[in-house]
């Protein structure tokens, strides 16, 4: 097998991948650099985040109330020490990207604009038009160009981690051109991987999120963290999934139900606002889990627009107006009419929530670092715990740019600090053990399961009991369901035998780090007897601080459910409290 | 939701077992708001594991799924069934290698969008302490639209010069080294020019426009390169009549 030494070795090329292996290199020009990725940077899901990224930048703004914004939208699961961090790096961030050319949107006079986005109590997301995302992952790939020493592995898929002497040590990779095996003997590893949204059937998540970066930390042991949180969208175009970025609402849409009647003022966010001058962090600028978990209320009342996709409610911007529709929300305009027909300048859009980003994630104090030495990670795949038990829309596209850079600075140190001597014989015969795992699905001569169909019946099974709503009962048969379909795994064949290109391996390996993550987010919601942000139990309404101000941490076993554990949140200086979105209370 | 039959003619090719591409014909019951991306999902779950293709945002922002329908470059997942008669034919990307069934080698693209140094070159060091540039609204517009590339590289396959003469650097790498030449922050220009201007640069473009009409994003690689074309036939006539006019 062939062995690829480097000093650092990145998982994953999207915004934090991309953003680590900047940070190293603007450190150090002799720190070698691999930074591999399954596809190549530019298609990461990175590209399809829309509404804008979170930081204090204007005079009417302070650290305090991103902070205060960011920990309640939480609901107090998130640890405050990495919130403080995130908030104050949080900026310079963002500016670091303008200086890199970052195509921002921009004020009369030429500073970056901003925009109200939900649960935040002042506007002060950056945005670029719809597209943020795009532009941030674009712009940093590009800006990686300029760096020879990020040397670039397109089109790996990293298959295990090397553990060796209580260190991560670097990981096999499958080069999917050639269906080779590859070593790379890093002395630090990022993963920066992703989530895995795709375990569930109606997501935003484009096709490569399969949580195999999770995987990959989780089965050398590393913990998975708050894994049963898992945020649900309010806005989703109800055939395809495709997001409707929360930016429609902060630049003035509204949602109604069937009866024209602006529904979340009946769920503790009224008073009513006028139509076209959103409120901050009340109606629909509330927080994405209360917004989702008003229309599951709301269709259980029948209050649902029925339509040939199911039961939605209706996002209306036609008050917006033409002109600002297409300034600000070009993309969503394009993806309405494209996609569903229908165009936001005359209709009311028809949507419902979908399945948009894991909170939860591996689980790395605020240096970025996991309890596996040697092994850093950042980005939607960790859980570095600012979001909590709900995340707020645009801190995520920060998250990736502050925490990409500390696992940057965290693994320098890392490699700085006199590693021992690797034993290269034993990485060896692990990176084998690895190359022979691979080669069993081959070897196999035929197969009682298909992956497609393990596939379906573990999104069935994830939506049926690890919805916006859980009880005991649901999430204990989906927990049964994923424990045997991770046994039936082991009997999945390969049908294509072949090694170039081989995406029915690929579809067999992403399985494999679904199951595994899916198991982690139903047992660990199974177990968290209370309601929290973005875990809501039918059976266990009330938040429960006693008991469960408490982060999950989800062990690996490789035949049995994982082995919990629980982990104090740390609080500073923000007591859990009330979360209160009505407008009367500002 | 009316469903119709279509039958999907893919180009298959594995370099293992093929000595040539070939086609195969799948017969998918098609829902008629599905994309041809959506045919080509069903295929690989319920027809056959082994075709190869690659996707992954289905919005039409990722730029993977590249391919030729009907014969026209198109993003899979843009490519509308119900825009589309009973048989629908898909291959990979003209112009470039087949690697796999519908998947191409793309190395050529990336390194020639390397090529142009396609990042801000700044005009005038800041730290970031200093806090950002100021860009009013109608300098972002100036390059704006030429930020709009998903690299999904519809342009190449859809260029007769790049078809002819594989060295050109191609629509959607000039384009971007136009959009960071426009950026009222950058001052790379110079820099770029050297890939811009040579042979295999601007000049090799004839002009036929058909990178801007496949292109799924609007973003005008043609008209980009016009712009270029001219902004280097007066650096031309400064430098070589007016020698005396600073650039």
């Amino acid at each position: 097998m062939e062995i690829i030494k480097t000093d650092v070795a990145i998982v994953g090329a999207g915004g934090a991948g991309l953003r680590a292996a900047i940070a190293l290199a603007e450190a150090d020009p002799k720190i070698r650099i691999a930074l591999i990725s399954k596809v190549y940077p530019m298609r990461s899901h990175t590209c399809a985040a829309e509404g804008g990224a979170a930081g204090v930048i204007k005079p009417d703004d302070s650290l305090d109330l991103h902070f205060n914004d960011t920990v309640g939208g939480g609901d107090w699961l998130c640890d405050q020490d990495a919130v403080e961090y995130f908030i104050n790096e949080a900026p310079k961030e963002l500016i670091q990207l303008e200086h890199w050319g970052c195509p921002w949107s921009r004020e009369p006079d030429g500073s970056v604009a901003v925009r109200p986005f939900g649960g935040m109590k002042i506007k002060r997301t950056w945005f670029a038009a719809d597209k943020s995302g795009f532009h941030i992952l674009h712009t940093l790939f590009q800006t990686s160009l300029k760096y020879p020493t990020i040397q670039r592995f397109d089109e790996y898929y990293a298959t295990d981690l090397l553990v060796d002497d209580g260190r991560c040590q670097g990981f096999t990779a499958l080069e999917i051109r050639s269906g080779q095996m590859k070593q790379f003997q890093a002395k630090a590893v990022i993963i920066a991987g992703g989530g895995g949204g795709r375990m569930f059937p109606f997501t935003t998540n484009g096709a490569i999120k399969t949580g195999d970066g999770m995987a990959l930390a989780y089965r050398a042991g590393a913990p998975l963290k708050d894994m049963e949180f898992v945020q649900y969208h309010p806005t989703g175009l109800p055939n395809t999934g495709i997001l409707l970025t929360e930016g429609c609402r902060g630049e003035g849409g509204i949602l109604v139900n069937k009866h024209g009647r602006r529904y979340l003022q009946d769920y503790g966010m009224g008073p009513e606002t006028p139509v076209g001058q959103p409120v901050l962090k009340t109606m629909e600028l509330g927080p994405r889990d209360r917004l989702s978990q008003a229309f599951w209320h709301e269709q259980k009342k029948g209050n649902t627009v029925s339509t040939q996709w199911g039961d939605c409610v209706l996002l209306d911007m036609r008050h917006l107006g033409e002109k600002k529709i297409n300034e600000r929300l070009p993309f969503v305009r394009d993806l309405s009419i494209s996609y569903l027909g229908m165009d936001p300048v005359k209709e009311p859009i028809p949507i419902r929530p979908v399945v948009h980003y894991m909170m939860g994630g591996i689980h790395t104090d605020i240096q970025a670092a996991t309890p596996l030495p040697g092994l850093f990670a950042a980005g939607e795949c960790a859980c570095v715990s600012i979001n909590g038990a709900n995340r707020l829309g645009s801190n995520s596209l920060t998250e990736l740019l502050v925490f990409g850079r500390r696992a940057a600075l965290s693994a320098i140190a890392h490699v700085q600090s006199g590693l021992a001597t690797s034993n290269d014989a034993a990485l060896a015969a692990k990176a084998q053990d690895s190359e022979n795992r691979i080669r069993a699905l081959f070897a196999k001569s035929q197969g009682t399961e298909s992956i497609a169909g393990l596939r379906k019946e573990m999104m069935h099974t994830m939506e049926e009991g690890a919805g916006i709503y859980r009880t005991g009962e649901e999430l204990a048969k989906t927990c049964d369901k994923i424990a045997e379909l991770r046994q039936r795994y082991a009997g999945i064949a390969l049908h294509d035998k072949t090694s170039v290109y081989n995406t029915d391996l690929l579809q067999a390996l992403e399985l494999g780090s679904m199951l595994d993550c899916a198991e982690a987010v139903a047992v660990g919601a199974r177990d968290r007897t209370e309601s929290r942000g973005a875990h809501q139990r039918l059976d266990f309404t009330a938040r429960d601080d006693q008991n469960f101000l408490k982060h999950t941490l989800a062990y690996y076993h490789p035949t049995e459910p994982p082995r919990l554990d629980y982990l104090d949140v740390v609080i500073t200086k923000s007591q859990p409290g009330v979360r209160d979105y009505s407008g009367a209370k500002q | 939701m009316s469903e119709r039959q279509i039958q999907l003619e893919v180009l298959r090719y594995n370099p293992e077992t093929d000595s040539a591409p070939r086609f195969q014909t799948y017969a998918v019951p098609c829902l008629n708001e599905w994309v041809v991306l959506d045919a080509l999902n069903y295929v690989k779950e319920n027809l056959d594991p082994t075709l190869s293709y690659r996707w992954s945002c289905h919005m039409a922002v990722c730029g993977s799924c590249g391919m030729m329908i009907n014969g026209e470059p198109k993003l899979g997942c843009k490519a509308f069934i119900h825009e589309y008669g009973d048989s629908i034919r898909v291959e990979p990307l003209a112009h470039f290698p087949i690697e796999r069934d519908l998947v191409t080698v793309v190395e050529d693209f990336i390194a020639k969008l390397a090529s142009v140094k396609p990042y801000l070159i700044p005009k005038e060091d800041k730290p970031v302490s200093a806090g950002e540039f100021k860009q009013t609204p109608a300098e972002l517009m100036k390059f704006k639209q030429y930020t709009l590339c998903i690299n999904c590289m519809l342009c190449y396959a859809a260029c007769p010069q790049y078809g002819l003469v594989p060295e050109f650097v191609g629509p959607a790498a000039l384009a971007l080294a136009h959009r960071y030449n426009q950026d009222s922050r950058d001052g790379g220009r110079d820099q770029r020019q050297e890939v811009v201007a040579s042979d295999e640069g601007v000049w090799e473009c004839s002009f036929v426009g058909a990178c801007s009409e496949v292109c799924p994003k609007h973003v005008d690689p043609a008209g980009a390169l016009q712009q270029i074309k001219v902004a280097s036939t007066i650096d031309w006539y400064k430098e070589h009549l007016m020698p005396w006019v600073k650039k």
